[in-house]
């Protein structure tokens, strides 16, 4: 069931210039969330921002009722988020979306290929994919080592491949040039800029991987109901917030070309 | 204490929720119990099935935002069969938004909701910004609102609420002509036309290049419409544009609004006409007010 609650700020993590995570508390009985969806975060203190922020779910731990929040600083809210300190409120509208598709068996060949903030909901689907036993392959991408504002704790989950535009860290190249990208899967996960899940999907589609893409958008209400923040789908125009922010990458053919 | 009256509909209080901003009401079912709403007027319903604009279709403006939807709508068939079901036994004022780009459209489409046994009134959207037919092209002009509202009056029984659009010289002249035509209410302000570009990208946000704007931004024109409208009709007059608060609505009431819609601020807070009810009824007991009609159209 979809909520409206204030979470209390317990921890923040500053990573890299760019990036930080916030751990949310929730003040009772936290609903459940599963890997893929979303929460909108109300930005108080901003004059210039009205609308809540979309921001996918990092983390969870349910057994303390805390949530996780990778958060990218591109804009004013984001910035005016960026500032929250420890012991703050923050209001979430939650869970919100459809999660990832977690219908693989045990031992399937999962590849998981995240760019930027788009790492972020990878981190709890691999965490629920190791739980179901499935140790997923984890692809990275970034400009530079200092762009990946998640690596290591991808470790406990499955194996971590690295790509990185000058070679800072990991491969040299972008994460579809990545040696680890060209082995047989049986499905691949991806969430992160464009341009990464068109050619991720591309060769997925190509290659006849079932593929599914978080998609990303401006988003006013969150729950399907102001039809804002659409995609033009094979099925016609549906709302990244109420039928995504996954998506079987079937239904993108004509929008991308696939 | 809260009750008012809209022609034949009986609202529980004047609190609806604006078209477009809430669905079909279900998407906000987990935050609020829609039965505590005045009414829920559901998103604009045409003839055929509408895919709308091409996006970007929104981008956040100070204290509002602009949209250029379009309609997006399963059209009025797919409404009957689908959606009306799901909604039907709503224990609340379910108020069908119809629109279209000819008036034999806005009639085929009233006259199938006219049919339904559990949808009491429409609200006929003469107003709409972000369409290349019809539309706003019918609510700009008196005698164009006034044919159009004629016609459906014709093919429909029940409430007619008129939507009419602020991107006018004088609203009251179309309020006037609407009521001449047998409109039984009016409801403004659909969103103002606005625009905003990209000064980086040196392009407009929006695909559509000019989307409406609503929110807290368009407050104190939409407030100074009701109360221009409300002295210039005598039916009822329901004001929306820009309401957040108690505060808000009480303000749009004393203006001259019988009852108002809640839009934008939905997607701030999703239970917000919950708390707009509560603090409606506090107010009047704060101020010895028994009944919220004595504050209508004070000003």
């Amino acid at each position: 069931m979809k909520q409206v609650t204030d979470f209390i700020i317990e921890e923040r993590e500053q990573r890299g210039a760019q990036y930080f995570t916030l751990t949310l508390r929730h003040p009772s009985q936290m609903q459940k969330i599963v890997p893929g969806q979303f929460v909108e975060v109300r930005v108080d203190g901003c004059r210039e921002v009205m609308l809540r922020r979309p921001i996918s779910v990092h983390d969870v731990d349910e057994e303390r009722g805390t949530l996780k929040l990778l958060i990218q600083i591109v804009g004013r809210g984001t910035r005016r988020l960026a500032q929250l300190g420890v012991g703050e409120r923050l209001n979430l509208v939650y869970p919100l979306g459809n999660g990832f598709d977690l219908g693989v068996s045990e031992g399937s060949r999962v590849l998981l290929v995240g760019g930027g903030a788009g790492s972020a909901p990878l981190y709890h689907l691999a965490k629920e994919l190791s739980h179901r036993g499935v140790r997923p392959t984890i692809l990275i991408g970034g400009r530079n080592a200092g762009l990946i504002p998640v690596r290591d704790e991808f470790e406990q989950f499955g194996d971590l491949c690295i790509a990185t535009d000058d070679g800072s860290l990991g491969h040299r190249g972008l994460v579809t040039e990545h040696p680890c990208f060209a082995a047989s899967y049986d499905r691949i996960y991806t969430c992160g800029p464009t341009p990464m899940m068109k050619a991720v999907a591309q060769s997925a589609l190509q290659r006849g991987i079932e593929c599914y893409v978080s998609l990303e958008n401006m988003m006013a209400c969150g729950v399907g109901a102001c039809l804002c923040c659409v995609v033009d789908t094979d099925e016609g125009h549906l709302c990244v917030c109420k039928e995504g922010p996954v998506f079987n990458a079937e239904k993108l053919k004509k929008l991308w070309n696939l | 204490m809260l009750e008012v009256k809209i022609h034949n509909l009986v609202l529980n209080n004047p609190v609806m929720t604006a078209s477009g901003t809430f669905g079909y009401g279900l998407e906000f079912a987990d935050f609020i119990d829609l039965s505590r709403l005045g009414g829920i007027v559901v998103k604009g319903t045409t003839g055929e099935r509408r895919q709308g604009n091409p996006y970007p279709r929104m981008v956040e403006t100070p204290s509002g935002m602009l949209n250029s939807v379009g309609l997006q709508n399963v059209g009025v068939g797919r409404f009957c069969s689908e959606v009306y079901p799901k909604i039907k036994d709503l224990k609340t004022n379910v108020i069908v938004n119809v629109s279209g780009s000819s008036i034999d459209e806005y009639c085929d489409v009233a006259s199938q909701i006219d049919a339904l046994d559990n949808i009491p009134a429409i609200e006929l959207n003469i107003s709409c910004p972000n369409v290349k037919c019809g539309g706003m092209g019918f609510g700009t002009s008196p005698d164009m609102a006034a044919q159009v509202v004629g016609a459906v009056r014709k093919v429909y029984h029940k409430t007619l609420i008129v939507k009419l659009s602020p991107n006018v010289t004088s609203i009251a002249e179309i309020a006037k002509a609407v009521e001449g035509a047998g409109a039984d209410s009016v409801s403004l302000i659909n969103t103002l036309l606005g625009m905003a570009i990209d000064i980086e990208r040196r392009r407009p946000f929006m695909a559509n290049v000019t989307g409406g704007l609503s929110g807290p931004a368009v407050k104190p024109v939409a407030v100074r419409m009701v109360w221009q409208v409300a002295h210039a009709v005598k039916i009822p007059v329901v004001g929306l544009g820009g309401i957040c608060t108690a505060e808000d609505a009480i303000e749009f009431m004393m203006a001259g609004a019988t009852a108002i819609e809640v839009g934008t601020a939905n997607f701030i807070d999703p239970a917000v006409t919950v708390k707009i009810i509560d603090g409606m009824e506090q107010w009047c007991k704060k101020h010895g007010v028994n009944d919220i009609n004595e504050i209508i159209g004070i000003i």
